[in-house]
Parts: C-alpha cells; sequence; structure tokens
C-alpha cells in the first residue's frame, strides 16, 4: 500500500521557489493544479491497483472453485439432479448442458455464465440462485447494521476509557470484562444466551426464522451474541491503541503546552488513537460474514451466512459458487475501504 | 582420534543439549513475572494434564451410553457418579469433556505448528530476500486472507471430507498468510540492524541469516501470536464441531457436544453448559497467556 | 539586596520507584535562574539533567517523584500548586524545547493548529487571532514562506525546520523561563549552528531566562552565561562560564574539557585525555565522592567518607565545586599530558584504495499518473556522485558531512553491502565496487571490514558477545576449536575487555563497551582496511575520547588503512591524515589535515569549521551561519550542489557549471568556482582568530 509520495514533495518545494520570486503568484495557482492533479494521480493509481487486485483475487477464487466443484462433470450432474437420479439421466443433462465439453473450454463457458448474472437455479430451493442469494444478503445486511450500530460507539468508548488511565480501576473492570467476552466463542455464547433468555427468563423466542414477518424480538439475540463476541477484541484493541497514544511525546508535549485535559484528549489523543480501531472496525465486515454463519445457523435466521452452509451441506453446487463469490467480493471490497479509510486518516500518507 | 577425545566430544554433545534445554527453561520461568500469564499457563496446563491423564481420570468410557439425561451428581449402577450428569443419548458429559480435551489439544497444537513452519520461512524469505519473491509472496498472501476464513474452511471441507488431517490442512492453508505478514514485518525491521550488516560482511549464507541472527530476535511478537492462534484455532475446532462438520462422531468433540443437545438445553442445561465453560476457559487461558507474554517482551 | 530570582530549586531530590525499589536520579540540587540570565547544564547520560527538566515542569514519564526539597519560581513553591495553577504555569512561565522535534509534534495536526491552540487555551482569544499570532511567531524564528509551514503537517517539514517549529510552540506563550533539553542534538551541525543562533537571538530580543540542557560544552559556552556541571545526580561544579572553562576545578570539568578534541588545535599540541572507567548513575553511587572511583586524584581518608559539600573556590563565591582536593589538583594534570603520546603523522604514498568517479543510484518510486504515462523516467537518488579519492597504506582517512551527503552509501559500496552503479573502487588490481559481499571471497571480506554507528544494534542481543566475535574469527580466519578461543581472547584483549565480558550479553554492557565488542569482531580476521561509520557518536562524550584513543592505537599497531565517517571535526582533526569533505553526495574538498583545517577553504568547509561549537568561550572564529535547507535530493543539482546555500556564491556559474576542480599547493583540492588564490585573500588564514595563547 504505497501512495506516491515524492511527486507530491517535488511540487511542493517548486511551488515554494516561484512564489518566493513571483509577486503575482499565477504561479501559485498553476501549482495548486499540479499539485491537485499529482495528488489526484496518485489516488487513481492506488484505487485502479485495488480494483485490479480484487478482479485479480476473484479471478483466483473462480478458478479454484472450478476446480473444486466443476471439474468433475458427474459430480454436477449429481448436484444438479440429486443423487437419485440414474446414469442415463446425469448423461442426458451432462449433453444438454454442455458438460462433454473439455475442461478449459468450459471454464470460459463458466466463467462467461458467471459474470453476466446467469447463476443458474438452486436446488434446494427450487428458486433462481440469484434472488435466493440476495434476499439472503438483505437479511444478513440487516443483522449486520444493528451490529455495527451497537458495537461501534460502546466498543470504541469502552476502549478509550480503559486506556485513557492504564492501570486504574476502571481499566481493569474493562479488560477483564473484555478478554472474558473475547473468550467465549460465538457457538457457546449463543446457547448460553439463548438457554438464559428464552428458557430461564422466557422473555425472547426460541428461534429467528422470521416466518410471521419482520419482528424485533427476533433480531434481538443474535444481535447480543454478535457484539458480545466482538466488542471484546475491538474494545482491546482501542484500549491498546488508546494506551500507546497516552505515553506518546506530543501528548506529553500538550500536557506541558498547559493545554486543558479536555482538549488534549479530544484532540490530541483520539485523533490518532483512533485511527487502528476504526480501520480494524472496517475489516470487521469480513469477520461478519464468518461469525454470522454460526448464529444464522443457531437461529434459523434466513441470512447470507447459513445459505453457504445450507449450500455447502447440500452439496447445492450453483448457490455455493454464488455464494463463494459473493463472499470474495464482499471481503476485498471491504479490505479496499478500510486500506483507503486508513490512509485518509494518516496524514503522514495522505500529505506527503 | 583417542578415547579421551570421543568422550570429550560426546560429553560436548551432551552439553550442547543440556544447554539448549536450560534456555528453552530459562524462558519458561520468565512467565512468573507476569500475574497475567501465570492465569493463562495455568488454565492451559490444567487442560493439557486433564488430556494427558485422559484413560486414567474419566471415570466412563467417553462413548458408552448408559443412562440417559441424568442430572449432575446423579449415581451410577456401577458405583461411580455422574458428576456433569449425561447427555441425551446416556454418555457422561464429564468423561466428554475429559476426552474431547484431547482432542482439541493434539489437533490445535498441530495445526498451528504447521501454519508457523509454513508462514515463518516464508516470511522470513519475502522479508529478508525482497524483489520479485517478496511481491510474489505477498501477492498470495493477500489472496488468501481476502477469503473469509470459515468459508474457506466449510469449502475445503465440504469438498474433501471431515477429518483430523483436513482440518489441519485447512488451518494450515487459512492461516500460514497471517503469519508470513506478520514475519515478514519483522524482518524488514530487523535486517538494517549492525549486526545483520556485520554478518554479511562476514560471507555468511542467507538461511544462516534468516535463522540465526533474525529469527531469535523476532521471537516476542511471533510467541504472542501463537499463543492468540491457539485460541482461535481452539474456538475454529469448536466451531467446525458445532456446524456438524467437524470431526466425525461419536469422538466427543466440544462443539460437537453442544450441537447435538441444543434443543435439550431447556430441561437439561448441564448438557452445554459445561462445554461451553471449558471451551472458554481454554481460549481464556490462551488469550491471557498470550497477554502476559506480551506484557514480559515489552517489559526488557 | 539580593535579587528576586525567577526560578530557585533548593535541595531538591528526585527518585524513581519501580517493581525494583526506589532508584535515586538526582541529589541534593541547589539552582536558581535570575531573570533574563543563561544557566547551562551539562552532564552525560544518566545523570539525572532530563529528570531534573522533568521535575521543574512537574511531569514525569513514569513513576518519579521529587522526594525532598523545593521548587520555586516567580515566588511561588509549584509542589503546593493545583492543576490549574499549575497549567498556567505551563503556558506563560516556562516554556519546553524537546530534543527530538519530531515526535514532539502532533503527526496528525497542522502546525498552524498546533501553535494557535496555546494563544487560544492561554488567552482565550479567537482562532482567527491566534493563527494571526502563529504566522508571526513563525515570523520570529526565521522560518520561509509561514503560510506554507502553517498549512502543514510536522513529517513534511525538514528537522531544522521542526525545531524551530518547537522552539516557536515554546515562545508562543511568552513564558519568563525558556527550558532546552538538548534541542539540536539530533540536527546537522550547520543546521545546529542557526538554532543556536536564532536561541540567542530570541533571548536578547524577548529578554528571556533560559535553562540550556545539553551535554554539548561547547554550545553551553556559545548560549550561557553559567553553568553547572552533574555527574550522578549531582551538582559538582557550578559558575560562570569564563571562570568555569577557563579554571575547571572538578577533576570530572577538567576531564569532560581535556577529552574533547578540537578542531582548531593541532593535536600534537593538546592531546586526548580520555576519563578512565564510564558515568554511573545516581542510584549506584557510593559513599563519598561520587566520581572517585574513576578519579585519578582519589584519596579514600579524604574523598571516599562522607558527604561532600559543594565550596566556593574564588573570593566572589560565584564559582563553586564539590571537591576535597579541588586546591591541590592541577599541576598534576599538565605532568600527565606530557606523557601521552599523540598520533604518529607518517608520510606514506602507497595508495591502497583508490576510488574513481563512483556513483551510486537509488531508484526511487513517484512519477505521478502523467508521468507514468508519458513514460518520464523513474526518479532517482544519486546518493554518489563521481567521488574520486585515494587511501593510503597504514593511514586514516576520514569523509566528512553531514545527513544526506551520501557518506553512509559510500561505506556501504566500499565494504560490499551495496554495488556501485558506475565508477570503480580499486583494490589490489580489481573493481571491487561491483563485487557484492555474497560474492566476495573470504581473503577480500576479511581485508574489508566494517564497524557500525548505532551501538545498540551492532550486536545479536540474542547471543553472549564472545560467541559472536568468535563467529567472526571462525568464519573470517578459520581454525581449531581452541585456536578460535584463543584469539578471541586476544581480541578482548586489544581492546581492553576482560576476559569475563565474552559471557555476557548485548544488554549488560554499557556504549562503550559494546562498541569495543564491535571492533573487535572487525578486527578478527586482521583486516587490512576497516571502515569506521560514526564509530563513536552514538556514544557518551567521556568514553569517546577512550574508543577514539583505542582506534588510533590498534591501527598504529597493526599497520591497519582506517576509513573513519565522521561529522565530527575535531575528531577528524585529532586522528585523520587525511580528510574528504563531501556534500550532497560529491567531494567538495580534500586534502590532508593540516592542509584542510588552515585556508584555503571550500565555502562549505569554512562553513562547517566556524558551526563547531568550541568550548572555549575566549576563543573567536568567523560567523558563517548557513540559511535555507538541504535540497531534496531528488532534484539533479546541474551546478554546484552547495550553490543554494553557499554564503560566497559568486553568480549563476554556480548554478549551471560543475566547479572544476582546482589544486592548491599539495594535494589539496577544492571544488569551487572562486580560484584558490581569490579564496586565500577572502579567508586570511583559518575561520578561528588567534588566541592568547597562539594555539592554532
Amino acid at each position: 500500500m504505497r501512495f506516491n509520495g515524492h511527486g507530491t514533495q517535488i511540487v511542493f518545494s517548486q511551488c515554494t521557489r516561484a512564489s518566493r520570486t513571483d509577486d503575482r503568484n499565477p504561479t501559485a495557482t498553476l501549482c495548486w493544479l499540479r499539485r491537485a492533479e499529482v495528488a489526484l494521480g496518485a489516488m487513481i493509481r492506488f484505487i485502479g491497483r485495488r480494483v485490479a487486485f480484487m478482479l485479480a483475487t476473484m479471478l483466483v477464487a473462480s478458478v479454484l472453485l472450478f476446480v473444486l466443484f466443476e471439474l468433475s462433470s458427474a459430480d454436477v450432474a449429481v448436484s444438479a439432479l440429486g443423487p437419485y437420479s440414474t446414469a442415463e439421466q446425469r448423461l442426458l443433462w451432462q449433453t444438454q448442458n454442455g458438460y462433454d465439453l473439455p475442461a478449459l473450454a468450459r471454464y470460459f463457458e463458466w466463467l462467461a455464465r458467471f459474470v453476466t448474472g446467469d447463476w443458474r437455479v438452486s436446488r434446494s430451493f427450487n428458486a433462481p440462485v440469484a434472488s435466493v442469494v440476495l434476499s439472503h444478503l438483505v437479511n444478513t445486511g440487516i443483522l449486520a447494521f444493528w451490529v455495527f450500530v451497537f458495537l461501534v460507539p460502546l466498543s470504541l468508548l469502552l476502549g478509550v476509557l480503559a486506556g485513557m488511565r492504564e492501570g486504574s480501576a476502571l481499566d481493569r473492570v474493562i479488560s477483564t470484562a473484555s478478554i472474558l467476552l473475547a473468550s467465549v466463542p460465538p457457538f457457546a455464547s449463543t446457547v448460553l444466551v439463548s438457554a438464559i433468555f428464552v428458557f430461564g427468563l422466557g422473555w425472547l423466542p426460541g428461534t429467528s426464522s422470521m416466518i410471521d414477518g419482520f419482528s424485533w424480538r427476533e433480531l434481538v439475540m443474535p444481535v447480543i451474541v454478535l457484539v458480545a463476541y466482538d466488542l471484546g477484541y475491538v474494545a482491546r484493541i482501542t484500549r491498546a491503541s488508546m494506551a500507546e497514544v497516552m505515553t506518546t511525546p506530543y501528548v506529553r508535549t500538550a500536557i506541558l503546552k498547559g493545554l486543558p485535559r479536555s482538549r488534549v484528549i479530544w484532540r490530541h489523543a483520539l485523533r490518532n488513537a483512533l485511527i487502528t480501531p476504526v480501520t480494524v472496525l472496517l475489516l470487521h465486515v469480513n469477520w461478519l460474514i464468518t461469525g454470522v454463519i454460526v448464529v444464522e445457523f443457531f437461529f434459523a435466521y434466513k441470512g447470507f451466512g447459513s445459505l453457504i452452509l445450507q449450500a455447502a451441506m447440500s452439496q447445492d453446487l450453483f448457490l455455493l459458487e454464488a455464494c463463494t463469490i459473493v463472499t470474495v467480493a464482499i471481503a476485498v471490497a471491504s479490505q479496499t475501504i478500510a486500506d483507503l479509510a486508513y490512509m485518509y486518516l494518516n496524514p503522514k500518507i495522505r500529505f506527503r | 582420534m583417542t578415547s579421551g577425545s570421543v568422550i570429550k566430544g560426546k560429553l560436548g554433545q551432551v552439553n550442547a543439549k543440556a544447554s539448549a534445554l536450560r534456555i528453552v527453561l530459562v524462558q519458561v520461568a520468565r512467565l512468573r513475572e507476569s500475574r497475567v500469564a501465570m492465569i493463562g499457563a495455568g488454565l492451559v496446563l490444567f487442560w493439557i494434564i486433564v488430556a494427558l491423564l485422559a484413560p486414567l481420570i474419566a471415570p466412563f468410557p467417553p462413548n458408552a451410553t448408559i443412562q440417559p439425561l441424568a442430572k449432575p451428581g446423579t449415581l451410577a449402577s456401577n458405583g461411580h457418579i455422574f458428576w456433569l450428569g449425561t447427555d441425551h443419548l446416556g454418555r457422561d458429559v464429564l468423561s466428554r469433556i475429559i476426552w474431547g480435551a484431547r482432542t482439541v489439544l493434539v489437533y490445535a497444537p498441530i495445526a498451528t505448528g504447521s501454519a508457523f513452519a509454513l508462514g515463518i520461512p516464508m516470511g522470513l524469505f519475502a522479508g529478508y530476500k525482497s524483489g520479485w519473491i517478496d511481491e510474489i509472496l505477498s501477492r498470495t498472501s493477500d489472496l488468501v486472507l481476502a477469503f473469509p476464513t470459515l468459508v474457506l474452511y466449510i469449502v475445503l471441507i465440504v469438498k474433501f471430507g471431515a477429518s483430523g488431517l483436513n482440518i489441519v490442512l485447512a488451518v494450515t492453508i487459512a492461516s500460514s498468510p497471517a503469519i508470513m505478514r506478520i514475519t515478514r514485518g519483522l524482518v524488514i525491521d530487523l535486517r538494517t540492524r549492525g549486526y545483520i550488516y556485520a554478518a554479511q560482511l562476514r560471507g555468511e549464507s542467507a538461511w544462516y541469516v534468516m535463522l540465526v541472527e533474525i529469527l531469535p530476535n523476532a521471537r516476542g511478537p511471533l510467541i504472542v501470536d501463537a499463543c492468540l492462534r491457539l485460541g482461535y484455532v481452539t474456538m475454529t475446532i469448536g466451531t467446525l464441531g458445532f456446524l456438524g462438520l467437524g470431526l466425525p462422531p461419536p469422538d466427543a468433540d466440544w462443539g460437537g457436544m453442544i450441537n447435538e443437545a441444543r434443543q435439550f438445553a431447556i430441561v437439561f442445561p448441564h448438557i452445554v453448559v459445561f462445554p461451553c465453560l471449558a471451551v472458554s476457559s481454554l481460549v481464556l487461558g490462551f488469550n491471557l497467556l498470550a497477554d502476559g507474554v506480551r506484557e514480559i517482551s515489552l517489559r526488557e | 539586596m539580593r535579587e528576586e530570582k525567577l526560578m530557585e530549586l533548593d535541595g531538591v531530590s528526585v527518585s524513581y520507584f519501580g517493581r525494583a525499589g526506589e532508584a535515586a536520579a538526582v541529589t541534593h540540587v541547589s539552582l536558581d535562574i535570575a531573570q533574563g540570565e543563561a544557566l547551562g547544564l551539562v552532564g552525560e547520560s544518566g545523570c539525572g539533567k532530563t529528570t531534573l527538566a522533568a521535575a521543574i515542569m512537574g511531569h514525569f514519564s513514569g513513576t518519579g517523584r521529587i522526594t525532598r526539597g523545593r521548587i520555586v519560581f516567580q515566588g511561588r513553591d509549584m509542589a503546593g500548586l493545583g492543576s490549574a495553577e499549575l497549567r498556567k504555569i505551563r503556558s506563560g512561565g516556562i516554556g519546553m524545547v524537546y530534543q527530538d522535534a519530531m515526535s514532539a509534534l502532533n503527526p496528525s495536526l497542522t502546525i498552524g493548529e498546533q501553535l494557535a491552540e496555546v494563544v487560544v487555551f492561554q488567552r482565550n482569544t479567537s482562532w482567527k487571532l491566534a493563527r494571526r499570532e502563529a504566522l508571526s511567531i513563525l515570523q520570529d524564528v526565521q522560518l520561509p514562506d509561514p503560510a506554507r509551514i502553517a498549512a502543514a503537517y510536522p513529517h513534511q517539514l525538514s528537522g531544522g525546520q521542526q525545531q524551530r517549529v518547537v522552539i516557536a510552540m515554546a515562545l508562543i506563550a511568552r513564558p519568563a523561563l525558556l527550558l532546552l533539553d538538548e534541542p539540536t542534538t539530533a540536527l546537522d551541525v550547520t543546521i545546529e549552528a542557526g538554532i543556536v543562533e536564532l536561541i540567542a537571538s530570541l533571548r536578547a530580543r524577548h529578554r528571556m531566562a533560559l535553562l540550556y540542557i545539553s551535554h554539548n560544552l561547547g554550545l553551553i559556552a556559545q548560549v550561557c552565561d553559567r553553568v553547572a556541571v552533574m555527574y550522578a545526580g549531582e551538582i559538582i561544579e557550578q559558575g560562570p562560564i569564563d571562570a568555569v572553562f577557563a579554571q575547571p576545578r572538578h577533576p570530572y570539568t577538567r576531564g569532560l574539557i581535556g577529552c574533547i578534541p578540537l578542531p582548531h588545535v593541532d593535536p600534537a599540541k593538546r592531546p586526548l585525555m580520555p576519563i578512565q572507567g564510564q558515568a554511573i548513575q545516581a542510584q549506584d553511587r557510593p559513599a563519598g565522592c561520587a566520581f572517585g572511583q574513576r578519579c585519578a586524584h582519589f584519596d579514600h581518608s579524604l574523598c571516599g567518607i562522607g558527604f561532600i559539600a559543594l565550596e566556593p573556590a574564588d573570593k566572589a563565591e560565584l564559582h563553586v565545586v564539590r571537591c576535597c582536593r579541588w586546591r591541590t589538583v592541577g599541576d598534576d594534570e599538565n605532568a600527565a599530558a606530557g606523557t601521552e603520546r599523540g598520533k604518529i603523522r607518517r608520510v606514506v604514498d602507497d595508495a591502497i584504495l583508490s576510488v574513481r568517479k563512483l556513483d551510486k543510484n537509488y531508484a526511487v518510486d513517484g512519477r505521478g499518473l502523467w508521468g507514468m504515462l508519458l513514460g518520464k523516467p523513474v526518479p532517482v537518488i544519486r546518493a554518489n556522485q563521481e567521488l574520486s579519492f585515494d587511501a593510503f597504506k597504514g593511514q586514516t582517512l576520514a569523509i566528512v558531512g553531514e545527513s544526506g551527503c551520501g557518506k553512509t552509501t559510500l561505506a556501504k559500496v566500499l565494504t560490499g553491502l551495496e554495488v556501485a552503479t558506475a565508477g570503480e573502487v580499486r583494490y589490489e588490481n580489481a573493481n571491487i565496487g561491483r563485487i557484492p559481499a555474497q560474492a566476495r571471497t573470504p581473503e577480500l571480506l576479511r581485508s574489508l571490514q566494517m564497524v557500525f554507528q548505532n551501538p545498540d544494534e551492532t550486536l545479536n542481543p540474542s547471543f553472549s558477545v564472545g560467541t559472536q566475535i568468535a563467529r567472526a574469527v571462525g568464519k573470517l580466519g578459520g581454525g581449531t576449536r581452541e585456536r578460535i578461543a584463543l584469539r578471541t581472547r586476544e581480541l578482548l584483549e586489544m581492546t581492553h575487555l576482560t576476559p569475563a565480558i565474552a559471557a555476557r550479553r548485548a544488554h549488560q554492557l554499557s556504549g562503550g563497551q559494546r562498541q569495543r565488542v564491535a571492533i573487535a569482531r572487525a578486527f578478527a580476521g586482521d583486516p587490512r582496511i576497516v571502515v569506521a561509520d560514526e564509530p563513536v557518536s552514538a556514544l557518551d562524550v567521556s568514553v569517546r575520547a577512550a574508543i577514539t584513543r583505542l582506534l588510533m592505537d590498534i591501527q598504529q599497531r597493526h599497520g591497519t588503512t582506517l576509513v573513519l565517517i565522521s561529522h565530527d571535526l575535531g575528531l577528524v582533526r585529532y586522528i585523520a591524515d587525511r580528510v574528504v569533505v563531501m556534500y550532497l553526495g560529491r567531494v567538495m574538498e580534500q586534502g590532508t589535515v593540516e592542509e584542510l583545517f588552515l585556508a584555503p577553504y571550500h565555502p562549505y568547509t569554512e562553513a562547517l569549521l566556524s558551526a563547531v561549537p568550541l568550548p572555549d568561550p575566549r576563543q573567536r572564529k568567523r560567523r558563517i551561519v548557513l540559511t535555507g535547507e538541504l535540497p531534496n535530493p531528488l532534484h539533479f543539482a546541474v551546478g554546484c550542489p552547495f550553490h543554494s546555500r553557499c554564503p560566497r556564491k559568486v553568480g549563476l556559474v554556480c548554478e549551471n557549471d560543475q566547479p572544476p576542480r582546482q589544486q592548491a599547493p599539495g594535494g589539496h583540492e577544492i571544488s569551487c568556482h572562486i580560484p584558490v588564490a581569490d579564496l586565500l585573500r577572502a579567508q586570511g588564514s583559518s575561520v578561528w582568530s588567534q588566541t592568547p595563547t597562539g594555539q592554532n
């Protein structure tokens, strides 16, 4: 992740020389334009590199998928028609769908088909793969949205409070709670939370399949489980970052300049301490897909995670392929956004 | 060659082995410096001992179906007590937890170890040699890291079946890029030190410099990561078991235990609560150990 | 009537409280600073001066605490102040200037904001007014283009600019006292001279008091009115500058002054006198005199027991010293000097290493979108351009220059850690500039070794030092286990280390000891040429002299050729036979030591020599302060690389044409457009005027 640095630096010094010698400064405007152009060029170059990387990743993923699942025509036929089909039915299907061609040709045909959006039909759902994937993605999106709404402010706040006064009683309480929360795996906490709220207290429904339309109450437990686990992890990272920033020389300078403590924390410390946690949170979209599988499975929530699982378990090939590609796309996109955010927040990289 | 020198040679070898052991023990003894590390080490050690002594301390065979859904503390017909009760198939929960520890504590270290065995040399190479080797290794690891890990596991295991070996392979493939990244970063930081240049000016081979001069000085963060990763892998093994993708039954597997029993958790919470506590305590142990080791290495 | 002092420290003791208990850092220090007075605080690492600064500011990093005594500022005892009042003193009372400017500035905020906020929170003004004041203070510290600087982030400025900003940040609050903690240690000599001059002029203009903390006696002599010397946490001598420097009473002060090599003095007439042993921390103090174990005049019955108080050493009671025997000490020093052997200079013709038109370029990325599309060439940094010089057998060749001049790159090319882009390095009829270290034969590797700059990174922390030396011996010399062990012991003896050191690890040794081990390691294979890259810059002043002497002795005994890279001109005068002066990748001047330190000088050499602070307040020198910054190395200079800062710039010819290599009498070469005769006329005989003692 390298930003074009020296271009801007050269331009800076050129501009200085120009503006010093030239009173009227038409060169200053030109300088500004040139500076903007160089910076923009660097930005475009960076985004271009990332997009290329994204495409490369998806390509590799597609090759892997193809090799794993589509290479053997017989397996595909079984997957399409079910395990109880006869050999003749499968052979017929194969010739009908072009599976008697050599592997390489099939790969490109498959790739072309994929890219144009023809994702075939899912056997287990008996519906087009695209619509199934979309509807489940939306559900997970809702879940993820609510998780982030609670996770981001809570984890950042707790982490900052803990790191602000390292070693204090508050810090110890928050640290202990964080490490405990981060040590309970989601599959364990789903069961425990469920045991308490559904069976012990009877407050909440046992599953979240939303058969009767959308229901808030069914969303509560999945959100609690996901927030609890992530909270521990992100709070710890935030705490470490904040504690480190509080011991830096520039925070000491701010204190010794006679600034009030609120200004020191708000403007000097937080500005630098939050760079890492925010980047991590953006990367969490990636993790959420992973963590959400367990939660959706347990609560029978019709989300993207349980879809992947179902596709894998029932060997529904077309569905599985589509899900994997979408997963990779989301992962790479979130990585790119996180990288951009880090570059934006870190002035050393943004202004060179 | 006289017998005297032969004996001296052998003594030399014994001496070398003894001093290597001593170095390791000294390092382990330093754990005492951090209370957090001690607690973590205690938890982990507890489970290691439980796993080692499984045949001796488990009151019942883990797969023997004896008395379904017995509450904790019930007396069995053969005179032993079901300390933690039995599950829906009649198997003793305590024994299954004890034997389940064995499963986890065999596969987690092996998987983590093999991930490190692959990731460290890659990272050393990428960081020290730079150039196009670095580019290729870094881009490849970026690629693998872009895949969400659980999806990767699911895809691999669904295709190749669930077995111990496949789990180890899946973990290795998924974890070694991250380890490679960490090692590479450490190497890039260390390779401009004076003693590295001095080694190069002596004509030392690249592997000597990487393994003898650089790696021992990179051990701090790597050990911390190893502890954390053991925790993650423990959780992953549990998650896979929970999803039904773990080791095939009837092997005792904490995740699988929790999954099988979840519909009975209404009336018989003991079947799920104890395995939850077991896995959480082991992961907690690894996390605390990681924190403690980090504390110690920062202090020196 | 006693003047009301601005700040008084009365018997202050500070300790740190860690897991190992209490560790004393400062013991019973009493100081005072009057309004507008400049007090210098001198000491080496571990003497407690930084702790004292922290105590004055009331902010300890870690677990420090004032255990005894009081600090009174503007008549008020600082211990009794609440946090609001403390804040008021910090902005407006005492301003602090830090050592490492880059890390003292917040990397995420603009300079303008960091300056303006001081004003806003001190005087409750609006941000607009505060920003205007920030611009004016940036002008006060002589930064060009204040508007651009105010809008910039710290990492976009050079080291010198950052330090000026830090000074501006302290000044903008209009403090009564300015506390400077090693403000120029991280800067090049010519930049340092500019900063020091700025401080002096600001002080005169604002009539501020200064507390200037430094280990550099020369700087203190230049800036301060009075000086206090600290050792192991206590003040051991204090007094007016002239008195203390002309007649140092304490053996440590004498030692400090005596172990600094001076560029303006003929080393044959003033040999270096290292102080034996190493500096101790306050917590390791023995009973009696803290300096006793290193003092040649130590007498246990007098100096080894009980507390030694500060005694006046002159009638006016301005000059005080903490020593029992100061009256008797003094005459012995001169006697010892007579027996000390200076460097024996030989005239030698045999060039062992010849560098001809050496070029070394580094590629850098950064073409910009248009550049890439248009196929513009990849920008390079020309670290070395057309270097040509010789190193003669058994002699010391010094490469002098500031940061960015390419001297470290040169060292890497010579030893094979980098490969030359063009040109030759001839050694034994082969061009070794093109042979990287991994392709060199064992004989070649053995003959050309290197000593590195940073003693903290020069040894592997995971192994014992004995193992590392033995490995070097084995790899470079070979032999049986016994032979290697024997040679290891020899090398340790050669560098004056006890055999017991071999079992220790690097972190258990002091900086000086580590560097000795590094020297032992470099000499393991009995090399013919040793490249030493700033071998003593990172060491304490009192240790530098010892290591320098060691290098010199080893070289003279073994006939090794030494290529010494340094920015310390006093050291160069002491130890070198020939000197090459580099600036921005090119050779500006080269010649023997005698030729270089007397006129005619290249204008850069002249500025360099005048910038060296001398610990002798009576010595006058021509003041040449370079303006501007080191130009961007990516800018390929067509003409003379020094033209942008040269005080003797002739005109456009300096910008457009490569300066010719003019020969002065002897082998002296100067690359300048100004004819040598003109330079000689303009520069007189030397940068330093003759002192009464005629020490030139």
